[in-house]
């Protein structure tokens, strides 16, 4: 299965109507991505305005969600999709759901990024942030970079990318609470940081259960709840695409 | 002090009764989680008891091969659906387990057909016996222009079953077991061609059955229903495997995956693909199969 087999379809429409969905996943992930970027870059350098503004694409990418389930709804009952299609369409349908929690968490940053502007900035915390952020951003880019090539190489890489963002999270967190007992004058803001950290190490599972939907799509194998070395073990990670 | 100590006592008994359904209830979850056991425990064929089984399997019509050597084992008492575009060979696959291509002269075959142990090709198998045996429903329905009775009857009749009161009981059976017996038994004694297609087939299927066969072919059995009486239909194949070997061959691919445990997915005379249905239609191994079930061109 390769990403552009979806279109041999001998009813044009069909192909049509799968070429509108994956364009309009595709789509709202980019928007979301950089939503996720936006809100990093707003929560380091305490920028409301752009905190706003992230804030405000909110609407937009829930019409999106609820768009693309309707389309995927439309598709089952007329098409009746098997196969690669039918992995296809459920794929899309959870990775959507995904995206729409990655924007809320992206939301929650901006929130977070607005209240520092009102409490004052922190000595501390931001380098973890800005680190995190740029890990997960770029997960959730090959994730969707995954998605659109139907590559479950990257697909896989991303799932393993997660193990570390979880390790830097817990790492981060460890820090944060230390600095927080050398000075209670700082917690209420060293919390937001790590809240801000707690969403952005959800958005790495949430690229992560994106990833994985690739890997189902492309090879018709469930891989949620499987260890970096089952999946080895399985031949997962390598390229052997369905002949 | 009596009465106390009797709360007391009924107390202790409530609890007691309170805590001794807890195994119960663990052994409930047990029974009505088996989500694990069965999604885990896919369909294989290599557990299945086969019922007949193919040996390189030829079927010529003159010079032309329509079939080339298929090997297949059909297990026992589940629904086996042939699936395949026209002319691959599928109907007749399911037209040589009865031997209804001896009708056609210029069909010739090679290779085995066992059932029962034996060939069925062999010389000393009696034909008749066979497709009593191994019954088959047509795409259209065909009951003979007699009553309704005497179209469920006529196969026991060539039988030699002559009681009354015996054809009574396996005609009402029949019946029954075609799920048409709600509506015919006031009207076994009118003529069959007075009930509508759905019926019709599901009549045949009951003249099919109460000769009582081990293996039932249907080929096509719902092309000519409306859907409700499709569905009827397809309700009636899931009854009927707890008795029966079914094979179906349907061009309607939702039915095959529907009503089938095994699909055998089949193309200009050869078997591409055959294995458990929830697999052959989320993730099939052969690009053909995937091309014909998506609707692809090749």
């Amino acid at each position: 299965m390769s990403s552009d087999e979806y279109t041999h379809h001998i009813s044009q429409r069909y192909n049509d109507d799968l070429e509108e969905i994956r364009t309009h996943i595709l789509n709202m992930g980019g928007m979301v991505e950089k939503q996720v970027i936006d809100s990093v870059q707003a929560l380091i350098d305490i920028d409301s305005g752009l905190a706003a503004q992230v804030i405000s694409t909110e609407k937009q990418i829930n019409g999106f969600e609820r768009q693309i389930d309707e389309e995927c709804t439309r598709l089952i009952a007329l098409r009746q999709p098997a196969a690669s299609d039918l992995r296809l369409i459920v794929a899309v349908t959870k990775a959507n759901v995904d995206l729409e929690r990655v924007g809320d968490e992206a939301n929650k940053i901006a929130k977070m990024a607005i209240k520092l502007s009102e409490d004052g900035a922190l000595p501390r915390g931001y380098i973890e942030v800005r680190h995190i952020g740029n890990h997960v951003s770029t997960m959730l880019h090959q994730a969707l970079d995954a998605f659109a090539r139907f590559d479950v190489q990257q697909a896989a890489h991303v799932v393993k990318e997660d193990k570390d963002v979880d390790l830097e999270y817990e790492s981060a967190m460890r820090q944060l609470v230390t600095f927080m007992m050398e000075d209670p004058r700082y917690i209420k803001r060293v919390l937001n940081v790590m809240w801000s950290l707690r969403a952005l190490e959800r958005i790495g599972d949430h690229a992560r259960n994106i990833a994985e939907q690739v890997i189902y799509l492309v090879k018709g194998t469930d891989v949620r709840h499987m260890s970096i070395t089952k999946l080895e073990e399985e031949g997962l990670l390598d390229n052997n695409q369905l002949d | 002090m009596t009465n106390s100590t009797n709360e007391m006592h009924q107390g202790v008994e409530m609890t007691t009764a309170a805590v001794n359904p807890a195994p119960d209830a663990e052994e409930r979850v047990k029974v009505q989680n088996p989500i694990g056991s069965q999604t885990k425990e896919a369909l294989s064929l290599e557990n299945e008891e086969i019922c007949v089984e193919t040996k390189d399997f030829k079927l010529y019509y003159g010079d032309k091969r329509a079939l080339h050597g298929i090997n297949m084992k059909i297990p026992r008492k589940k629904v086996t659906a042939f699936i395949g575009p026209s002319g691959c060979g599928k109907s007749t696959l399911l037209r040589s387990f009865n031997r209804m291509n001896d009708l056609v002269d210029s069909c010739r075959t090679e290779g085995e057909i066992i059932f029962d142990k034996g060939d069925i090709f062999h010389r000393n198998v009696d034909v008749t016996d066979l497709r009593r045996r191994v019954g088959m429903v047509f795409q259209k329905p065909n009951p003979f222009p007699k009553t309704i009775y005497e179209n469920v009857a006529y196969g026991l009749r060539i039988q030699g079953i002559k009681k009354k009161r015996i054809i009574d009981e396996r005609v009402e059976w029949a019946l029954k077991g075609a799920a048409l017996w709600d509506e015919a038994k006031d009207r076994l004694h009118d003529n069959a061609l007075g009930l509508s297609g759905g019926q019709q087939q599901r009549l045949v299927i009951a003249r099919t059955i109460a000769v009582e066969p081990e293996v039932l072919l249907l080929d096509e059995p719902c092309s000519a229903l409306d859907p409700i009486s499709t569905l009827k239909i397809e309700e009636l194949i899931n009854e009927l495997k707890e008795q029966f070997t079914i094979m179906i061959v349907t061009h309607n691919m939702q039915q095959a995956a529907r009503v089938s445990d095994y699909t055998a997915f089949m193309y200009l005379g050869d078997l591409i693909e055959y294995k458990d249905t929830d697999s052959l239609f989320t993730n099939p191994e052969q690009k053909k199969t995937e091309d014909y079930i998506t609707g692809r061109y090749g």
